[in-house]
């Protein structure tokens, strides 16, 4: 699938976002005042900064409101309500801290269950289709909601959980791939059952539809990002799992160590998020002997 | 509304057969022609006399060959287009409600005003038959000219899609399946159609026809065979002669 920057911005800044909100309206960290207003305003530009890039890679973006409509079917129609319910109540919930030291904890509670449903709908964009093998499995909400997780806890200060959770991720990442490499044959998708023609012999591309190339296979027989990804998925592990993890545990995590930190585990969510997606087989590619 | 019909009161689709596809891709013009010129954006193109030519087609001709195991390689061409799926994953994906499948006659087709183009229903499409203008940034796809079929205006003839109408050796049918008695179902039913992809579970209304067996070629006695072998293989006289003398030069 083409690696789109807009949705890979889009859906690693979310994420980390929706995981800050969360850990937020859990009242970890419990902060009020300008402190509280810091954490809410990283937290906003992240999740609504993100949503924003989703919208780049629309063909007609000022029908956007539209996506609102179809919650009962589409995961993309969901993800907007979940997305939009989170923001609103938790703003709530953040003016009664900054405000008001007041903490709604009920609010935040709820807002906090929100947010790890806006990053699961998300997922379940990428999870609901069957044409592209890789994704189409629990494996991918597990995925999501992990790197949400983590990088809500590095950024909302929880140390401890944040150690854990980077570990943790390291061996869901790791899982992902391995389970994902087979899931394609494992399927039995074959140019053979894409042609109908398996059971007559082998069957072969022969002649492509045009010369040229079109918009299936910009979009979904990206392979360019095939070539290196062994040693992109070992570069994306180090950064965004193994080295903030071995930081964390040798040293005293102080502001700059936690910037440090954060920052390394950013881009190495954005090497395998760009992995994600440029890895993805979609089933199309069968029909151009691919 | 993305939700899909229970059931369709019709199913309308075409058959294609793959024993008579001789891969003129004329289909692939009609289609193109009429669908740029009809209802909606047109089929744009992008560098269309540039050196990397790209544009937008509801209708596509694959080539491909098929190596059984003890007789010759066979070219089968592959026209593709939208098969209008009974369970049409292109159509519960889309979150603004602008793809919708008919509940009357089963077509599956996007509603432009309100298609936003984030392509996810380009992505739930195994078959490749949904295509982003690059112009307009809508998701165009196969309408099964439904333009066409239901215009009065058009002479009763021209009342098929363009693909069919056009094709030249009679490889592509438009009928209702939901009809046991129609030409279409009959015709599936006497050639064994099949389906795309059916592991994927989307159910394809249009149905493909395999090739028809190949006769092969056998070791048989021919009559002519003993009148053709050579009359002297080691021939005298002057025609020795001339022979020898042939080849040494």
């Amino acid at each position: 699938m083409h690696p789109a920057p807009s949705v890979i911005i889009f859906t690693v800044l979310s994420g980390i976002g929706f995981g800050l909100l969360g850990f937020l309206g859990l009242g970890f960290p419990s902060v009020t005042g300008w402190a509280a207003f810091a954490f809410f305003a990283i937290a906003y530009l992240l999740a609504v900064g993100g949503l924003l890039a989703s919208t780049l890679h629309l063909g007609n973006p000022q029908r956007a409101l539209r996506a609102f409509t179809q919650w009962r079917t589409s995961w993309l129609s969901r993800e907007g309500w979940f997305a939009v319910a989170t923001l609103l109540i938790m703003a709530v919930y953040g003016a009664g801290l900054v405000f008001f030291e007041t903490r709604l904890m009920a609010l935040g509670w709820i807002g906090a269950v929100l947010s790890l449903a806006t990053i699961y709908a998300t997922s379940m964009i990428y999870g609901q289709l069957k044409t592209v093998p890789r994704w189409n499995h629990w494996t991918t909400s597990l995925l999501f909601l992990g790197y949400s997780l983590t990088g809500g806890a590095l950024l909302s200060g929880n140390t401890t959980m944040a150690t854990y959770l980077l570990a943790a991720l390291g061996v869901v990442q790791f899982v992902y791939w391995t389970l994902g490499d087979k899931r394609f044959a494992d399927r039995g998708h074959s140019q053979g059952t894409a042609t109908g023609l398996g059971g007559l012999g082998d069957v072969r591309m022969l002649e492509p539809p045009h010369t040229g190339t079109n918009y299936l296979l910009k979009e979904m027989v990206y392979r360019i990002g095939r070539k290196h990804a062994q040693k992109l998925r070992v570069i994306g592990i180090l950064l965004m799992s193994v080295v903030p993890f071995a930081l964390l545990v040798t040293l005293d995590a102080g502001h700059l160590i936690g910037a440090v930190v954060v920052l390394l585990h950013l881009a190495g969510a954005f090497v395998t998020r760009w992995l994600f997606f440029a890895e993805a087989e979609h089933v199309v590619g069968l029909y151009y002997g691919k | 509304m993305t939700s899909l019909p229970t059931e369709t009161a019709k199913k309308l689709g075409l058959v294609i057969d793959l024993d008579t596809c001789v891969g003129c891709h004329a289909c692939v013009v009609a289609c193109k022609g009429w669908n740029t010129q009809g209802y909606g954006a047109p089929l744009s193109d992008q560098d269309p006399y540039g050196e990397s030519p790209s544009g937008t087609f509801l209708n596509r001709v694959h080539s491909f060959e098929v190596k059984p195991a003890e007789a010759p390689a066979q070219l089968v061409h592959f026209p593709k287009s939208c098969l209008h799926c009974d369970d049409a994953p292109c159509v519960t994906v889309c979150p603004t409600g602008a793809s919708y499948k008919r509940a009357e006659d089963g077509i599956v087709l996007v509603n432009e005003d309100a298609c936003i183009g984030c392509g996810l229903c380009a992505w739930a499409c195994p078959y490749g038959a949904r295509e982003m203008d690059q112009a307009e940034g809508v998701m165009k796809k196969c309408t099964l000219c439904v333009d066409r079929i239901y215009n009065e205006n058009l002479p009763e003839v021209d009342r098929e899609p363009a693909c069919v109408r056009t094709c030249p050796s009679g490889a592509r049918h438009f009928g209702d399946f939901a009809d046991e008695e129609s030409y279409v179902s009959k015709l599936v039913a006497e050639r064994g159609g099949f389906d795309l992809m059916p592991e994927l579970g989307t159910k394809p209304v249009n149905k493909y026809l395999p090739p028809r067996p190949k006769d092969q070629a056998v070791e048989e006695f021919d009559i002519l065979a003993p009148l053709l072998e050579p009359i002297a293989t080691d021939a005298g006289g002057f025609l020795g002669w001339l022979d020898k003398a042939l080849e040494r030069i």
